[in-house]
C-alpha cells in the first residue's frame, strides 16, 4: 500500500484522556458543575395525543425550595427543530420548547425549577393538568393521509423542500431512480418480492442526556453539555430562545457515549430556558427512563424490496421502497431514509441495470426518533442483505459466491450512491479475508450437535458514507506553542471514539513532533474553529483533512518566520520538525526560538486555521460472518464466533478502529436479539428500564474478532475514510440468515428473540 | 438521621436523609468516580466497594453504610492504575463512562480470583455494562495484564509485554 512509512499515523496510540477516564477522574457534566443551581424536572405527558386545557401551578409553587413552574403559557411561540444539522435543516420546525399540543407519552408538559431534586419532584406531583384526550396515530402504517393529524399547527414549518406535508402526517417523501427498473424487473428470471420490519432501538449510551447552564461573568448563556454538536446546539437555541448567538456559549467536556443520540438537542432547552429567566444556573441530568421514552432512538422503518436476477445469480434491478416512523417530531426523519436506499443498493452495483429508491416518513403520537449510528443505512442493509440472502439459498448458490459476482469494485461509478466514484474499495478482499479466517466452507453447512442445536453461519456485506458530501464543514486551529509544542483545536467533538487522539496523531505526522507534544482542545463555541460536529462518519476523513491542511498553512508559515530570523526568503529554508533549517549555508533556527520570536515585536501569527469540506462522502465497506449455536427447542441463539473484516481506507489507530468495529458489531447484535422500544395498545412505552431493555452483556457476544483490508482513498488524510458507523450494519442481516440456515424460517422482524423463533416454523416452500 | 462510615480509609461523620442513597452520599463528598447509568441495579456503573465487596451504591442506602468501610476508585488509584494501562492500551476506555465501575470490580475480581480465566473475568464482570467498546478489548487488557506480571515473576522466559 501507499505510504507505509509513518511514525504516529497507522499507529495503536493510546487515547490522550485514557487514564483520566480508567482512573474516574472528575471530567463529565455532572463532575465539573458542583456549584449551587437549580434542579430541573420535567412534567410529562400521559397521553399519545391530547391538548392541555389547563395547568394549576399554585400548590406546586407552594413547595419551599421550588423556583418556578413554567408551562406552554410561557414560553416563545416560534417553531425549531432539534436535530444537529447544517443550516437549513432537512428536518421541520415542529416543536416548541412546551406545547400545548402534546404529541407522545412522554411529552414535555412543564417545566419546574427547584433547589432540590426532592423539592421539584415533590412540586411536579402537586401540578394538575386537565387534559382534552385525543385519539392517537400509533400505527405507523397507517399515519399516512389519516384523518388524525400530528402536527395540525398552522406554523409548521419545512426549512428545505423534502417532499413533507404536515395535512398529510408526512415530514418527507420522495423517489429516485436510475434506468427503468420495471422493465428491468420483467425481464429478470427470478424477482423476490420481500418486506422486512426494524424497530426502534435505543442508544442507551452510558451517560444520559444532560446539560448544565449559567450566566457567565459576560452576562451570556454558559452552556456545558452533553452533546456531539456545539455549534448546531448554539444555533437550536438561540432560536428556541429568541436571543442572539452572540449571546450563548456552548461547550462539550468529555461525553458518556453517544452514537447520535446526542446529534440532537434531546434536553437543552429545558435548563437553557430556566437560566434565562431566573438568572440562576441550572441542571437537568435525564433519568434511564426519560433517556429510554423521550430520547432519540432509530427509526422504526419497513421495508419492500424487489430484486431482480438471473438463475446465474446476477442481480439486475432492485426497487426499495422505505416507510419510516419519525414517531411525534421530524428529527432527522427526511435524512435517515435516504440512507436506506443510498447505501444500500450501491453494494450491488456490479451487473444493477436499473434501480427504483422510493420513500415516505410519517408523523405518528410515539416518542421522536432521531440519530443512532448507521442512521437508516443499518435499517436499509438489514433488508437488501437478507434479501439477497434469500436469492442465494432460493437459487442454491453460495451467498458469498453470489456477492462476489455482484458487489461493487474499485474504480466503478456508483449509480445509486449520486454517481460517485469507489476510489478505494477493497469490499472483494474482504470478503475474501473473511471467507478464510471464518473458514466459511466448513461453517457454511448446518451441523446438528445431536442435543437439541444447530450450529450455522451466516454472510452480510456493508457500507456506510465519510461524512455528508457538500454540506458538512470540519475545521482545525493549530498554533505553534514556545516550547515548540502545538495546541490543536478542534470543534469536533470526541464522544469516546478517539478523534482527539486520531487528529493529533495526524497533526503530529504533519508537523513531525510525537502525539505527546500536540495538545488538543474541544470543543466550545467561543473558542473552536466552526465544526458541523462529530456526526456522519466525518470526524476522520474532514476534521482529519482539515488538520493536515492547517498544518500545511503553519509549517509555511513558521518557515517564514524562520527565513526572517535567517534574512533570506521562505523558499531557502527546510521545515524539519524541530528546527528549520537553511541548506545553502547550514544555519538553523529551533522551534523554540521561532516560538518566542513570535512573541516579541511579532506581526506574524504562528497559528493556522482551515477548513474543509468534500464533495464526495467515499464510502467503507465491510464483510462480517457469524457462526451461531441455536436450540431448536427454547430457541436461544448463542453466539459463538463473529468475524468482520473492514476497509475503512487506512486505519488511523488501529488499535481504536478495531474497538469501534467490535463496539458496532456488539450494538447490532444487541438490536437483531433482543433489543426492541416497546409500547402497548395507548402508546404507552413498555420496558423502558434496563431492567426489561436488556443490553448486550460480556456472557452475549461471543468471540469477535476483527482484521481490516486497507485501501487508500486519495481525498481523505493520509487515505483514511470512516469507521465509527459501518460496523453496526452486518450483524442482522448475518444473524437473520444464520437463523434460517438453523430453521429454515426467514425473519423478516427485527429483534429475533428466542419466543419469535420457537414459535415459528418453516415455510412452504 | 446522622451516619459515620469509613470513606476511603477517613472517617466521614454526616446528617443525612434517611432516604439518601449511598450514590448520592459519595457525590456529595468528592467520589465523582462513583457513576449512575440506570436507577436500577443493571448497568454497574455505580459500583463501589463495602468491606473490600463490591456493591452497588444506587440501589443501597447511604444509611446502610453506618460503620461500614466504603472505598471508592478515589481510594484505590494506585491499585487500579497498576491494570488499567493496559485496558488503555487497547482504547477500551473509550467514552469511559463506565470505567469506574467496571475497574472497582476489576479491582474486586483480582483480589478474590488472582489469576482468573476468560470465562471467570466474562462471569465476574457480566454485570458491568459498557455500550462502547463491546467488551473484547477490556478482555485483552485484563489478560495482557495478568500475562505481564507472570512475565514479571519469571524474567528467565523473558517479557510479554501489552498491545
Amino acid at each position: 500500500m501507499e505510504h507505509n512509512t509513518y511514525r504516529e499515523v497507522g499507529k495503536p496510540v493510546r487515547k490522550k484522556d485514557a487514564m483520566q477516564l480508567l482512573l474516574g477522574k472528575p471530567v463529565y457534566m455532572d463532575d465539573i458543575t458542583q456549584g449551587p443551581a437549580l434542579v430541573v424536572k420535567l412534567l410529562r405527558s400521559p397521553h399519545a395525543n391530547a391538548l392541555v386545557r389547563e395547568v394549576k401551578t399554585a400548590a406546586a409553587l407552594k413547595v419551599p425550595g421550588v423556583e418556578a413552574v413554567y408551562t406552554w403559557e410561557d414560553v416563545p411561540k416560534t417553531r425549531f427543530t432539534i436535530a444537529g444539522q447544517t443550516y437549513p435543516e432537512p428536518s421541520p420546525y415542529d416543536r416548541l420548547i412546551l406545547d400545548r399540543h402534546v404529541r407522545f407519552v412522554g411529552d414535555p408538559v412543564a417545566i419546574i425549577a427547584a433547589e432540590t431534586e426532592k423539592a421539584a419532584l415533590r412540586a411536579m406531583k402537586l401540578i394538575k393538568v386537565t387534559y382534552e384526550v385525543l385519539e392517537p396515530v400509533l400505527d405507523f402504517r397507517s399515519a399516512k393521509d389519516n384523518p388524525i393529524l400530528v402536527h395540525p399547527e398552522e406554523d409548521w414549518y419545512p426549512p428545505c423542500p423534502v417532499g413533507g406535508d404536515s395535512r398529510r402526517n408526512l415530514v418527507a417523501s420522495d423517489v429516485n431512480a436510475d434506468g427503468d427498473v420495471e422493465a428491468v424487473l420483467a425481464d429478470c428470471e427470478i424477482v423476490l418480492d420481500r418486506t422486512y420490519h426494524t424497530k426502534a432501538f435505543s442508544q442507551a449510551m452510558m451517560e444520559t442526556f444532560r446539560t448544565y447552564t449559567e450566566l457567565d461573568r459576560y452576562g451570556r448563556l454558559h452552556v456545558i453539555s452533553s452533546t456531539q454538536i456545539v455549534f448546531h446546539c448554539r444555533r437550536i437555541l438561540s432560536q428556541a430562545l429568541g436571543i442572539p448567538k452572540s449571546r450563548i456559549r456552548v461547550e462539550k467536556p468529555r461525553i458518556g457515549g453517544g452514537f447520535g443520540a446526542k446529534q440532537t438537542a434531546v434536553c437543552e432547552v429545558y435548563p437553557a430556558f430556566v437560566t434565562m429567566k431566573t438568572g440562576k444556573p441550572a441542571k437537568l441530568i435525564y433519568t434511564r427512563e426519560e433517556s429510554q421514552i423521550a430520547g432519540s432512538p432509530r427509526h422504526e422503518m419497513e421495508i419492500h424490496v424487489r430484486l431482480g436476477a438471473d438463475r446465474d445469480g446476477r442481480i439486475r434491478g432492485i426497487d426499495l421502497y422505505t416507510l419510516s416512523n419519525s414517531g411525534a417530531y421530524g428529527e432527522h426523519g427526511p435524512t435517515t431514509v435516504g440512507l436506506s436506499g443510498h447505501k444500500s443498493i450501491p453494494l450491488y452495483t456490479e451487473n444493477l441495470e436499473a434501480f427504483r429508491f422510493s420513500y415516505d416518513v410519517v408523523y405518528t403520537n410515539l416518542q421522536a426518533a432521531g440519530a443512532y449510528r448507521g442512521y437508516g443505512a443499518t435499517q436499509g442493509i438489514y433488508a437488501l442483505e437478507t434479501t439477497v440472502n434469500e436469492l442465494a439459498e432460493q437459487l442454491g448458490m453460495d451467498p458469498t459466491a453470489i456477492r462476489d459476482k455482484n458487489m461493487v469494485k474499485e474504480g466503478m461509478k456508483m449509480p445509486a450512491y449520486y454517481n460517485e466514484p469507489a476510489n478505494a474499495c477493497a469490499l472483494d478482499r474482504c470478503m475474501e479475508h473473511c471467507r478464510q479466517m471464518f473458514h466459511w466452507e466448513e461453517k457454511y453447512p448446518v451441523r446438528d450437535m445431536g442435543n437439541g442445536k444447530v450450529r450455522a453461519a451466516g454472510v452480510a456485506m456493508a457500507m456506510q458514507g465519510s461524512c455528508i458530501s457538500n454540506v458538512d464543514v470540519g475545521s482545525a486551529t493549530i498554533k505553534l506553542t514556545e516550547d515548540g509544542s502545538y495546541n490543536l483545536i478542534i470543534g469536533a467533538a470526541d464522544m469516546g471514539t478517539g478523534c482527539d487522539t486520531i487528529l493529533a496523531q495526524m497533526a503530529a505526522e504533519c508537523m513531525d513532533c510525537s502525539v505527546e507534544d500536540v495538545a488538543v482542545f474541544g470543543a466550545d463555541t467561543d473558542a473552536s474553529p466552526y465544526d458541523s460536529g462529530s456526526y456522519a462518519s466525518s470526524t476522520t476523513y474532514i476534521t482529519g483533512k482539515a488538520v493536515e491542511r492547517a498544518c500545511a498553512d503553519l509549517k509555511a508559515q513558521i518557515c517564514a518566520i524562520a527565513a526572517g530570523m535567517l534574512g533570506c526568503e521562505p523558499t531557502e529554508v527546510v521545515f524539519e520538525g524541530k528546527q528549520v533549517r537553511r541548506p545553502d549555508t547550514g544555519e538553523t533556527v529551533s522551534l523554540e526560538q521561532i516560538g518566542y520570536k513570535t512573541q516579541v515585536a511579532s506581526t506574524q501569527a504562528a497559528e493556522a486555521t482551515v477548513s474543509h469540506s468534500s464533495p464526495i462522502s467515499p464510502p467503507p465497506f465491510m464483510v462480517g460472518m457469524v457462526e451461531i449455536e441455536l436450540d431448536k427447542e427454547t430457541g436461544l441463539v448463542t453466539v459463538l464466533d463473529y468475524m468482520a473484516v473492514v476497509d475503512c481506507g487506512l486505519p488511523i489507530n488501529p488499535a481504536l478502529a478495531r474497538i469501534q468495529t467490535e463496539g458496532g458489531i456488539v450494538q447490532g447484535i444487541g438490536h437483531t436479539l433482543m433489543e426492541e422500544v416497546r409500547y402497548d395498545h395507548n402508546g404507552r412505552p413498555i420496558g423502558s428500564s434496563f431492567m426489561q431493555y436488556k443490553l448486550p452483556t460480556r456472557l452475549d457476544m461471543g468471540r469477535l474478532h476483527v482484521e481490516f483490508e486497507h485501501s487508500f482513498e486519495p481525498t481523505g488524510p493520509f487515505g483514511a475514510k470512516s469507521i465509527g458507523e459501518i460496523v453496526i450494519n452486518t450483524p442482522a442481516p448475518a444473524l437473520t440468515h444464520a437463523i434460517y440456515r438453523a430453521t429454515g424460517v426467514w425473519h423478516r422482524e427485527l429483534p429475533i428473540t428466542p419466543e419469535k423463533i420457537a414459535l415459528s416454523r418453516p415455510e412452504p416452500s | 438521621m446522622e451516619l459515620k462510615l469509613t470513606l476511603n480509609g477517613r472517617t466521614v461523620a454526616d446528617h443525612i436523609e434517611p432516604g439518601l442513597l449511598l450514590i448520592d452520599f459519595l457525590r456529595s463528598h468528592g467520589c465523582f468516580s462513583v457513576k449512575r447509568g440506570c436507577e436500577t441495579s443493571n448497568c454497574g456503573l455505580c459500583t463501589v466497594l463495602m468491606d473490600g465487596r463490591p456493591v452497588l451504591s444506587c440501589s443501597m442506602l447511604a444509611a446502610r453504610a453506618a460503620g461500614h468501610s466504603i472505598m471508592t476508585l478515589e481510594g484505590l488509584q494506585e491499585e487500579a492504575a497498576d491494570f488499567a494501562g493496559f485496558i488503555a492500551d487497547q482504547g477500551a476506555d473509550q467514552c469511559g463512562f463506565c470505567n469506574p465501575g467496571f475497574v472497582m470490580n476489576t479491582i474486586a475480581l483480582l483480589r478474590e480470583i488472582p489469576d482468573p480465566t476468560d470465562d471467570e473475568i466474562r462471569a465476574f464482570l457480566a454485570g458491568n455494562l459498557c455500550r462502547c467498546s463491546g467488551y473484547d478489548g477490556q478482555l485483552r487488557g485484563i489478560r495482557r495484564y495478568l500475562d505481564s506480571k507472570k512475565a514479571d515473576a519469571s524474567p528467565e522466559k523473558g517479557g510479554i509485554h501489552g498491545a
